[in-house]
Protein backbone atom coordinates (compact mmCIF):
# COMPACT_ATOMS: atom_id res chain seq x y z
CA UNK A 1 0.00 0.00 0.00
CA UNK A 2 1.22 3.27 -0.71
CA UNK A 3 1.44 6.13 1.75
CA UNK A 4 -1.54 8.45 2.10
CA UNK A 5 0.11 10.82 1.99
CA UNK A 6 1.74 9.92 -1.38
CA UNK A 7 -1.57 9.22 -2.76
CA UNK A 8 -2.19 13.10 -1.91
CA UNK A 9 0.80 14.16 -3.69
CA UNK A 10 0.46 17.35 -6.30
CA UNK A 11 1.28 15.23 -9.73
CA UNK A 12 4.73 16.08 -11.41
CA UNK A 13 4.20 17.63 -14.55
CA UNK A 14 6.33 18.26 -17.62
CA UNK A 15 7.66 21.79 -17.41
CA UNK A 16 5.79 23.43 -20.42
CA UNK A 17 5.53 26.90 -21.85
CA UNK A 18 2.01 28.33 -20.96
CA UNK A 19 0.65 25.09 -18.97
CA UNK A 20 0.65 25.00 -15.37
CA UNK A 21 -0.80 23.32 -12.49
CA UNK A 22 -3.50 25.37 -10.65
CA UNK A 23 -3.65 25.09 -7.46
CA UNK A 24 -6.00 22.65 -5.34
CA UNK A 25 -9.50 23.45 -5.04
CA UNK A 26 -12.79 22.63 -3.55
CA UNK A 27 -15.18 21.00 -6.65
CA UNK A 28 -18.73 19.99 -5.63
CA UNK A 29 -21.01 17.78 -8.58
CA UNK A 30 -25.05 19.41 -7.84
CA UNK A 31 -27.42 17.63 -9.49
CA UNK A 32 -30.27 19.65 -9.60
CA UNK A 33 -32.57 21.58 -11.61
CA UNK A 34 -32.10 25.40 -12.41
CA UNK A 35 -34.46 26.56 -8.72
CA UNK A 36 -32.06 24.18 -6.43
CA UNK A 37 -29.07 25.99 -8.78
CA UNK A 38 -30.24 29.16 -7.86
CA UNK A 39 -30.25 28.28 -4.29
CA UNK A 40 -27.01 27.14 -4.45
CA UNK A 41 -25.91 30.17 -7.12
CA UNK A 42 -26.66 32.76 -3.89
CA UNK A 43 -25.07 30.61 -1.20
CA UNK A 44 -21.65 30.67 -4.06
CA UNK A 45 -21.90 34.37 -4.58
CA UNK A 46 -22.56 33.65 -7.95
CA UNK A 47 -25.14 35.64 -9.22
CA UNK A 48 -27.49 33.98 -12.08
CA UNK A 49 -27.12 30.61 -13.01
CA UNK A 50 -25.20 29.62 -16.55
CA UNK A 51 -26.99 28.91 -19.48
CA UNK A 52 -26.30 25.88 -21.30
CA UNK A 53 -22.56 25.05 -21.40
CA UNK A 54 -21.44 28.16 -19.76
CA UNK A 55 -20.18 29.30 -16.49
CA UNK A 56 -20.82 32.21 -13.63
CA UNK A 57 -18.18 33.18 -11.98
CA UNK A 58 -17.51 35.87 -8.98
CA UNK A 59 -14.20 35.76 -7.90
CA UNK A 60 -12.40 32.63 -6.84
CA UNK A 61 -15.81 30.79 -7.38
CA UNK A 62 -17.53 29.57 -10.01
CA UNK A 63 -20.41 27.06 -11.32
CA UNK A 64 -20.24 25.28 -14.39
CA UNK A 65 -23.37 23.94 -16.28
CA UNK A 66 -22.17 20.40 -17.46
CA UNK A 67 -25.85 19.24 -18.00
CA UNK A 68 -29.22 20.10 -18.10
CA UNK A 69 -29.43 19.34 -14.49
CA UNK A 70 -25.46 18.63 -13.47
CA UNK A 71 -22.90 21.55 -12.69
CA UNK A 72 -19.72 21.77 -11.36
CA UNK A 73 -19.34 23.86 -8.60
CA UNK A 74 -15.59 25.50 -8.11
CA UNK A 75 -14.13 27.60 -5.03
CA UNK A 76 -10.69 27.74 -3.24
CA UNK A 77 -9.47 25.05 -1.38
CA UNK A 78 -9.66 26.12 1.92
CA UNK A 79 -13.64 26.81 1.78
CA UNK A 80 -14.68 23.31 1.23
CA UNK A 81 -15.62 22.40 4.68
CA UNK A 82 -17.73 25.57 5.03
CA UNK A 83 -19.02 25.51 1.72
CA UNK A 84 -20.34 22.00 1.90
CA UNK A 85 -22.16 22.64 5.28
CA UNK A 86 -23.65 25.76 3.98
CA UNK A 87 -25.22 24.33 0.91
CA UNK A 88 -25.99 21.21 2.81
CA UNK A 89 -27.97 23.62 4.63
CA UNK A 90 -29.78 25.70 1.76
CA UNK A 91 -30.81 22.84 0.07
CA UNK A 92 -32.36 21.27 2.42
CA UNK A 93 -35.77 19.99 1.20
CA UNK A 94 -35.01 20.78 -2.36
CA UNK A 95 -34.03 16.82 -4.20
CA UNK A 96 -30.49 17.52 -5.00
CA UNK A 97 -27.23 15.38 -4.71
CA UNK A 98 -24.18 17.08 -3.91
CA UNK A 99 -21.33 15.45 -4.13
CA UNK A 100 -17.97 17.05 -3.14
CA UNK A 101 -15.08 15.50 -5.91
CA UNK A 102 -12.03 17.78 -4.86
CA UNK A 103 -9.62 14.97 -5.16
CA UNK A 104 -11.10 13.46 -8.03
CA UNK A 105 -9.66 16.17 -10.71
CA UNK A 106 -7.12 18.42 -11.02
CA UNK A 107 -6.73 21.50 -12.40
CA UNK A 108 -4.32 22.85 -15.65
CA UNK A 109 -4.27 25.83 -17.10
CA UNK A 110 -3.41 26.64 -20.95
CA UNK A 111 -2.49 30.03 -21.90
CA UNK A 112 -0.71 32.02 -24.49
CA UNK A 113 -2.05 33.57 -28.20
CA UNK A 114 -1.63 30.06 -29.26
CA UNK A 115 -3.51 28.18 -26.59
CA UNK A 116 -6.49 27.15 -28.49
CA UNK A 117 -4.44 25.82 -31.84
CA UNK A 118 -2.29 23.79 -29.31
CA UNK A 119 -5.36 22.38 -27.73
CA UNK A 120 -6.89 22.01 -30.96
CA UNK A 121 -4.42 19.20 -31.26
CA UNK A 122 -6.39 16.99 -28.68
CA UNK A 123 -9.54 18.41 -28.33
CA UNK A 124 -12.19 17.85 -31.32
CA UNK A 125 -14.00 21.05 -30.33
CA UNK A 126 -14.19 24.14 -32.90
CA UNK A 127 -12.11 26.52 -29.85
CA UNK A 128 -11.95 29.56 -32.26
CA UNK A 129 -13.33 32.59 -30.48
CA UNK A 130 -16.40 32.85 -32.18
CA UNK A 131 -17.70 29.28 -31.54
CA UNK A 132 -15.98 28.70 -28.22
CA UNK A 133 -16.52 32.15 -26.38
CA UNK A 134 -15.28 33.54 -23.42
CA UNK A 135 -17.27 31.74 -20.83
CA UNK A 136 -18.28 29.13 -22.20
CA UNK A 137 -17.33 25.35 -20.77
CA UNK A 138 -18.16 22.15 -21.88
CA UNK A 139 -17.24 18.33 -21.15
CA UNK A 140 -15.26 17.23 -24.02
CA UNK A 141 -12.12 14.88 -25.06
CA UNK A 142 -8.88 15.43 -25.25
CA UNK A 143 -6.97 13.12 -26.71
CA UNK A 144 -8.02 9.75 -24.94
CA UNK A 145 -8.99 11.68 -21.81
CA UNK A 146 -12.45 12.82 -20.80
CA UNK A 147 -11.50 16.51 -19.35
CA UNK A 148 -14.07 19.41 -18.83
CA UNK A 149 -12.82 22.48 -20.60
CA UNK A 150 -13.34 26.17 -19.59
CA UNK A 151 -12.35 29.27 -21.38
CA UNK A 152 -11.22 31.62 -18.58
CA UNK A 153 -10.06 34.57 -20.98
CA UNK A 154 -9.48 35.16 -24.35
CA UNK A 155 -6.23 33.13 -24.45
CA UNK A 156 -6.66 31.32 -21.17
CA UNK A 157 -8.72 27.79 -20.77
CA UNK A 158 -8.90 25.79 -17.83
CA UNK A 159 -8.65 22.11 -18.06
CA UNK A 160 -10.46 19.83 -15.09
CA UNK A 161 -8.61 16.89 -15.78
CA UNK A 162 -9.43 13.48 -13.59
CA UNK A 163 -6.47 12.92 -11.41
CA UNK A 164 -4.89 9.83 -13.00
CA UNK A 165 -5.08 11.28 -15.90
CA UNK A 166 -3.15 14.54 -15.58
CA UNK A 167 0.37 12.98 -16.37
CA UNK A 168 -1.19 11.75 -19.72
CA UNK A 169 -2.94 15.33 -20.55
CA UNK A 170 -0.04 17.55 -19.44
CA UNK A 171 2.72 14.65 -21.02
CA UNK A 172 0.45 15.11 -24.48
CA UNK A 173 0.36 18.53 -24.18
CA UNK A 174 4.29 18.89 -23.89
CA UNK A 175 4.38 16.92 -26.74
CA UNK A 176 2.21 19.47 -28.90
CA UNK A 177 3.91 22.43 -27.31
CA UNK A 178 7.52 21.18 -28.88
CA UNK A 179 6.32 21.97 -32.43
CA UNK A 180 6.00 25.12 -32.20
CA UNK B 1 -15.78 14.68 -38.93
CA UNK B 2 -19.32 13.93 -38.59
CA UNK B 3 -21.03 16.69 -36.60
CA UNK B 4 -23.92 15.44 -34.59
CA UNK B 5 -26.77 18.04 -33.07
CA UNK B 6 -27.27 17.76 -29.53
CA UNK B 7 -30.72 18.84 -28.04
CA UNK B 8 -28.69 19.73 -25.22
CA UNK B 9 -25.25 20.92 -26.12
CA UNK B 10 -25.69 21.98 -29.99
CA UNK B 11 -23.54 20.46 -32.74
CA UNK B 12 -20.75 18.40 -31.59
CA UNK B 13 -18.16 15.99 -32.59
CA UNK B 14 -19.38 12.59 -33.15
CA UNK B 15 -16.28 11.62 -30.94
CA UNK B 16 -18.74 12.81 -28.03
CA UNK B 17 -21.67 10.12 -28.71
CA UNK B 18 -21.94 6.93 -27.71
CA UNK B 19 -24.89 4.99 -30.20
CA UNK B 20 -27.51 3.57 -27.87
CA UNK B 21 -29.64 1.26 -30.24
CA UNK B 22 -33.01 1.78 -31.41
CA UNK B 23 -35.24 4.16 -30.50
CA UNK B 24 -39.45 4.29 -29.27
CA UNK B 25 -39.50 0.99 -27.84
CA UNK B 26 -41.62 0.41 -24.79
CA UNK B 27 -41.70 -2.22 -22.33
CA UNK B 28 -44.76 -4.82 -22.63
CA UNK B 29 -47.14 -4.02 -19.79
CA UNK B 30 -47.69 -7.06 -17.62
CA UNK B 31 -44.12 -8.59 -18.43
CA UNK B 32 -44.74 -11.26 -16.32
CA UNK B 33 -47.45 -12.77 -18.15
CA UNK B 34 -45.51 -12.75 -21.57
CA UNK B 35 -44.43 -16.12 -23.28
CA UNK B 36 -40.18 -16.43 -23.60
CA UNK B 37 -41.21 -15.77 -27.23
CA UNK B 38 -42.71 -12.49 -26.73
CA UNK B 39 -40.26 -11.83 -24.29
CA UNK B 40 -37.13 -12.55 -26.80
CA UNK B 41 -38.90 -10.55 -29.29
CA UNK B 42 -39.02 -7.54 -26.86
CA UNK B 43 -35.10 -7.78 -25.73
CA UNK B 44 -33.77 -8.86 -29.45
CA UNK B 45 -36.15 -8.24 -32.53
CA UNK B 46 -34.92 -4.47 -33.91
CA UNK B 47 -36.16 -3.36 -37.34
CA UNK B 48 -32.97 -2.95 -38.96
CA UNK B 49 -34.34 -0.14 -41.45
CA UNK B 50 -32.41 0.23 -44.20
CA UNK B 51 -33.15 4.15 -45.07
CA UNK B 52 -34.85 6.13 -41.93
CA UNK B 53 -33.78 5.03 -38.38
CA UNK B 54 -34.84 6.22 -34.84
CA UNK B 55 -32.46 5.54 -32.63
CA UNK B 56 -30.61 6.32 -29.01
CA UNK B 57 -27.46 8.66 -28.78
CA UNK B 58 -25.87 9.53 -25.48
CA UNK B 59 -24.06 12.41 -25.41
CA UNK B 60 -21.37 11.09 -22.77
CA UNK B 61 -18.49 12.57 -23.29
CA UNK B 62 -20.82 16.31 -23.00
CA UNK B 63 -23.78 17.07 -21.01
CA UNK B 64 -24.71 13.01 -20.23
CA UNK B 65 -28.02 13.10 -21.75
CA UNK B 66 -29.43 10.03 -23.62
CA UNK B 67 -31.89 11.74 -26.88
CA UNK B 68 -33.07 10.36 -30.07
CA UNK B 69 -32.24 10.75 -33.79
CA UNK B 70 -33.26 10.32 -37.03
CA UNK B 71 -30.43 9.09 -39.35
CA UNK B 72 -30.02 7.43 -42.72
CA UNK B 73 -29.05 4.63 -42.07
CA UNK B 74 -27.77 4.70 -46.05
CA UNK B 75 -26.17 7.71 -45.84
CA UNK B 76 -25.53 8.73 -42.03
CA UNK B 77 -27.07 11.64 -42.99
CA UNK B 78 -28.72 12.74 -39.07
CA UNK B 79 -32.44 14.61 -40.52
CA UNK B 80 -33.21 15.19 -36.86
CA UNK B 81 -32.60 14.93 -32.99
CA UNK B 82 -34.82 15.21 -30.16
CA UNK B 83 -35.35 14.94 -26.26
CA UNK B 84 -36.36 11.38 -24.72
CA UNK B 85 -40.11 11.52 -24.47
CA UNK B 86 -40.58 14.06 -27.60
CA UNK B 87 -42.84 11.94 -30.46
CA UNK B 88 -40.63 10.74 -33.49
CA UNK B 89 -40.61 13.75 -35.84
CA UNK B 90 -42.34 13.17 -39.38
CA UNK B 91 -39.91 11.06 -41.25
CA UNK B 92 -38.84 13.27 -43.84
CA UNK B 93 -36.77 11.21 -46.67
CA UNK B 94 -32.95 13.01 -46.06
CA UNK B 95 -31.89 15.52 -48.29
CA UNK B 96 -29.29 14.58 -51.09
CA UNK B 97 -26.02 16.48 -49.69
CA UNK B 98 -24.93 18.32 -53.00
ZN1 LIG C 1 -25.12 17.41 -24.96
Amino acid sequence: MAEPAALRRTPAIPATPGVRLLPPAARFILRADRHTLGIAGNVLGIGAAPGSCRASQAGMRAALWLGPDEYLLLAPEAEAPGLATALEQALQGEPHSLVDVSHRQTALEMSGSRAAEILSSGCPLDLDVTAFPIGMCTRTVFAKAEIVLWRTAGDTFRLEVWRSFTDYVARFLDEVVREY
Amino acid sequence: MLLIECPFCGARPELEFVYGGEAHIARPAADADLTPGQWAAYLYARSNTRGVHAERWRHTRGCGRFFNALRDTTTDQFIATYEIGQARPPSVPAQKIP
